[in-house]
């Protein structure tokens, strides 16, 4: 079942991602852009719309626009078209947005089983600030506008309703994100606004293929809170069907501290935003150059790399989606490949996202560059674990001075003799020795309490300092207790 | 002037002789400046003295107050614009500067280029320098007007269904609209973006022309500038041999002035003097595009002028709240025939409507496109009558816009193709109510960036008809 719905319901959910590209300069006009700068220092008469003024458009946002588009496995239109959207709000200086309407730049894309309905160039609204507490515009008793972000590009990305519950929302839209991070064309923070969400959430009787009457969930600034917005709306929505109620197309602003869902306008009061073709600017039209430019510059993405790792390297599913989300982490391990040749990317992988990742969190998230770790030092330590010249026990505390001290497990493993104990006799003595001084777990073992030699195992691993491999001893001691 | 060596000078003349040293610059532009301040038409709503210092390679240029000019009031004949003075020039201002031609001042004009008289203006009418108690034509009456009363040597103008060619027509001097696109619009006042165009005003197509030529060109700041290819270069010709003039008859039928048809059938005889060929020809769709511009021109116009908020420049009418002050902003701002078009506008763009208005007029205009197309394919130029009357009362069309409308009949069409065209006076008529005589136009138009060949004949059979009368008194009464 989905989360927030009873079994004989399904989710209907479409994602609208305003993604803001970080170009050096607005998408019409040669303004800087900007974040936190002082308000109205970025403007000019063009972002300003004085009179006689002319869009120009951005050719960075366009090849932006087009790496995007070609991510999402989209169609680039050969001729798209720019609309002025017309809407009279203090934040839209022209009074229309230059947006795309019928001819979209990207169409009939695909992102991990979501189908991309479209992705469009446009440009951002003015930033408006109500004075008051709330900082909303209810209540208050003015407002401001910065004029900073005016004119900012934006791709704006419209699935088709094609996910089925809240989580599947946060983990696809978490998807997306990394894809247009690394292709390095937006910041994609969603605190400071560079990547918006919103969601088109519905719910339908299983197994129908028709749509129910739709919400809009409006510019959630995180993923978890997209998740418990969705989930709340979905609870809702049921509630209402249950008690023979109907859904209202309405737009909700969901409140993440209190979680609950208020509605910001009903789409009855929508502008109508008289779309025209906008007039000084001609088609969109990028040559075969552009695009095979683009195409060549295209990174590696996440789902492809997670589909290599997995199924050429072997690296399982929760470390290969990791670390096709994490592209420093990607390099890392990349970079420890190659360092060791013979070391296995699933060995390596574990280690990376295991261990590593585990001291990582212990001395407090810090970046992979701020701790004195090089990734062939974790590569040497991985492939002498994987070769058993050293116990897994002995890697991990090795593991822990590399992160604190810096240490060339290499060289400490031969200055301190930390090399596994590979000669049975050896052990076979330990194991004697510990079996003689602890009468109590052998006898134990002995009658039929298989779990007890786990303490005898302990014993033996103290004595020998760790660097016995655990198999070993397991498979010595059970010969010495007769149960081989 | 007669009698005045300055005023008597071509402006093409006038560039050489400051470029050769016979004249001084300064002296030229003081002379202007006189002339410009001691105008009683109400052509100018401001003039300029200009920087000292500045340099000076030609004529001043009077300029119609739609075009933006760092550090000098632009209103665009509104309210709304009331005490706006642009941070930047328009570009067809800073190539005058770059040039070194001096900004005269600026020119009345309809309200933001909406209009047929100069009646639209927020800042009072422009008269007529050959009749005080007529209109100039519009929208850029104030600049025809000064040039054609000896106010300004030559002027920059904007069309946009013929706001140069029939103000040129009806004030008896030479006024000529380029291909869409030939000079940029930035810094141009938006009125209907997609068939705004600047051209010039001067006494002879050979003014005309070199104006042109200073301010034609590709800008980097108009996506949809494309500059004329190949530039202009000042026309020689002095006859028509190997021109075929297009005339479409059926288009002219519709209640053109007996004196403007007098000067038209003459002005096809000089054409056929002069070694051209005159043929028939249809223009099928032209007779719709009144209708189709008055849907096309009125929706860009409406959203064009949804800028003017009263917040970031120009008027702001105080009010309790913002959206009371919104309305007694534009309320105020905006005159009647301006709300009356964003009405329209308002109206073709809506939800519902827009196939049935705005979609069926851009249907018309690319018939008309097509027409113009086919008759190309026959003839080198197309000739008719740049109005169809001269000029009219001041107040005589005011209660009546459809009959207001009708004096672009001819010039529209041209203006929805976005091909050039050229007014030449023809000569004078008497207005059919009796009376002094008036100016007549003819209009010739070519296919698109064929300006080199418009100009060429428009040359020719300006030498051959000779119109060399000016309005008694001008400008100073």
């Amino acid at each position: 079942m989905t989360e927030g719905l009873p079994d004989d319901l399904e989710a209907v959910i479409g994602l609208e991602i305003h993604v803001q590209l970080s170009t050096e300069t607005k998408m019409f006009c040669g303004c800087r852009l900007s974040f936190g700068d002082p308000p109205n220092t970025h403007t000019c008469p063009v972002c300003l719309a004085h009179p006689g003024v002319l869009p120009v458009p951005n050719r960075r946002a366009i090849e932006y626009a087009i790496q995007i588009a070609l991510a999402l496995g989209c169609e680039i239109a050969p001729n798209s078209i720019f609309h002025r959207k017309n809407y009279f709000y203090p934040d839209n200086p022209k009074a229309y947005q230059i947006s795309q309407y019928d001819v979209p730049l990207a169409s009939a894309g695909e992102l991990a089983d979501v189908r991309i309905h479209r992705a469009h160039l446009e440009e951002d609204a003015a930033k408006m600030v109500h004075i008051g507490e709330s900082g909303r515009i209810q209540g208050s008793s003015g407002s401001l506008v910065d004029f900073n972000r005016a004119g900012t590009p934006l791709v704006e990305i419209v699935t088709e309703p094609d996910i089925r519950s809240a989580s599947e929302a946060r983990e696809w839209g978490q998807l997306l994100r990394e894809t247009v991070r690394q292709l390095g064309v937006s910041d994609v923070n969603m605190e400071e606004g560079s990547l918006r969400c919103d969601a088109n959430v519905s719910i339908r009787p299983r197994g129908s293929s028709e749509l129910g009457t739709k919400t809009e969930l409006k510019n959630m600034n995180s993923f978890r809170f997209l998740e418990k917005g969705i989930t709340a709306e979905l609870e809702r929505q049921a509630g209402l069907v249950a008690s023979g109620e109907r859904v209202v197309q309405e737009t909700l602003h969901f409140d993440p501290g209190t979680g609950a869902l208020h509605p910001l306008r009903s789409k009855e009061e929508a502008h109508d935003y008289r779309y025209l073709p906008e007039p000084d600017l001609v088609p969109l039209a990028p040559d075969s150059e552009m695009l095979e430019q683009a195409r060549k510059t295209l990174p590696e993405l996440p789902e492809a790399k997670a589909t290599r790792y997995r199924d050429e390297l072997g690296i399982p599913e929760a470390p290969a989606e990791l670390l096709s989300v994490r592209a420093e982490l990607a390099a890392f391990l990349e970079a420890m490949l190659v360092a060791e040749p013979d070391l296995e990317p699933r060995v390596a992988a574990n280690w990376l996202t295991g261990e590593f990742a585990a001291e990582l969190r212990r001395k407090g998230d810090p970046e992979l560059g701020e701790v004195p770790v090089e990734a062939a030092a974790l590569a040497s330590l991985a492939s002498m674990a994987q070769a058993k010249k050293i116990s897994h026990g002995t890697a991990k505390d090795l593991l822990t001075r590399m992160v604190d001290d810096g240490i060339d497990p290499v060289a400490v493993v031969t200055e301190e003799d930390l090399g596994q104990l590979s000669d049975s006799s050896e052990l076979e003595a330990i194991v004697e020795k510990v079996v003689e001084e602890n009468p109590g777990p052998a006898e134990e073992v002995r009658a039929g309490n298989e779990k007890a030699i786990g303490a005898l195992v302990g014993a033996v691993m103290k004595e020998t300092g760790g660097r016995a491999d655990g198999g070993e001893v397991n498979r010595i001691l059970r010969q010495a207790l007769g149960l081989g | 002037m007669a009698g005045e060596p300055l005023g008597g000078l071509s402006a093409c003349a006038t560039g050489e002789a400051i470029g050769s040293g016979e004249l001084d610059g300064a002296e030229c532009l003081a002379f202007w400046a006189e002339r410009a301040g001691d105008e009683t038409l109400n052509a100018y709503l401001c003039t300029d003295q200009g920087d000292a210092g500045q340099r000076i390679a030609g004529a001043p240029v009077a300029v119609k107050d739609i075009f933006c000019t760092e550090g000098l009031p632009t209103t665009a004949g509104s309210r709304i614009l009331e005490g706006y003075v642009p941070p930047f020039d328009a570009t067809a201002v800073n190539r005058l500067r770059a040039t070194g031609l001096p900004i005269l001042g600026k020119t009345n004009m309809d309200e933001f280029a909406m209009g047929s008289s100069n009646e639209n203006s927020a800042y009072g009418p422009v008269l007529n320098p050959w009749d005080r108690t007529r209109v100039p034509g519009g929208s850029s009456g104030g600049s025809a007007a000064a040039v054609a009363a000896g106010a300004a040597p030559w002027a920059l103008g904007t069309d946009t269904g013929g706001s140069i060619r029939q103000p040129a027509a009806l004030c008896g001097i030479v006024g000529l609209k380029p291909t869409y696109g030939a000079v940029s619009r930035f810094g141009m006042i938006a009125f209907a973006s997609s068939l705004d165009q600047c051209g010039t005003f001067g006494h002879s197509v050979a003014d005309a022309a070199e104006l042109l030529s200073v301010v034609e060109g590709l800008d980097p700041r108009d996506s949809t500038s494309t500059g004329i290819p190949g530039g202009l270069s000042r026309p020689t010709a002095s006859d028509l041999e190997g021109i075929t003039i297009g005339v479409p008859r059926d288009f002219l039928e519709v209640g053109v002035e007996q004196g403007v048809a007098d000067r038209f059938a003459e002005a096809l005889e000089t054409v056929e003097r002069l070694g051209g060929t005159i043929r028939n020809i249809e223009l099928p769709h032209a007779e719709l595009g009144i209708s189709a511009y008055y849907v096309i021109a009125p929706a860009e116009a409406s959203t064009n002028l949804s800028r003017y908020d009263g917040v970031r420049y120009g008027l702001r009418v105080p009010a309790d709240s913002l959206v009371e002050m919104y309305e007694r902003t534009r309320g105020e701002g905006f005159g009647p025939e301006v709300k009356r078009r964003i009405m329209l506008g308002t109206y073709a763009l809506s939800s519902g409507y827009y196939d049935q208005y705005y979609g069926t007029a851009q249907k018309v205009r690319t018939l008309i496109v097509r027409d113009f197309e086919a008759a190309f394919s026959e003839v080198d130029l197309i000739a008719t009558p740049t109005t169809p009357g001269v000029a009219f009362g001041l107040g005589a069309k005011t209660s009546d816009p459809w009959s207001m409308y009708l004096n672009d009949l001819f010039t529209v069409p041209m203006s929805l193709a976005g091909i050039p065209a050229i007014s030449i006076p023809a000569g004078l008529a008497e207005p059919p109510e009796g009376g002094p005589e008036l100016p007549v136009g003819l209009q010739l138009a070519a296919p698109a960036f064929a300006e080199q060949a418009l100009i060429e004949s428009a040359h020719a059979l300006e030498a051959a008809i000779g119109f060399d009368q000016r309005p008694e008194g001008g400008g100073n009464s």
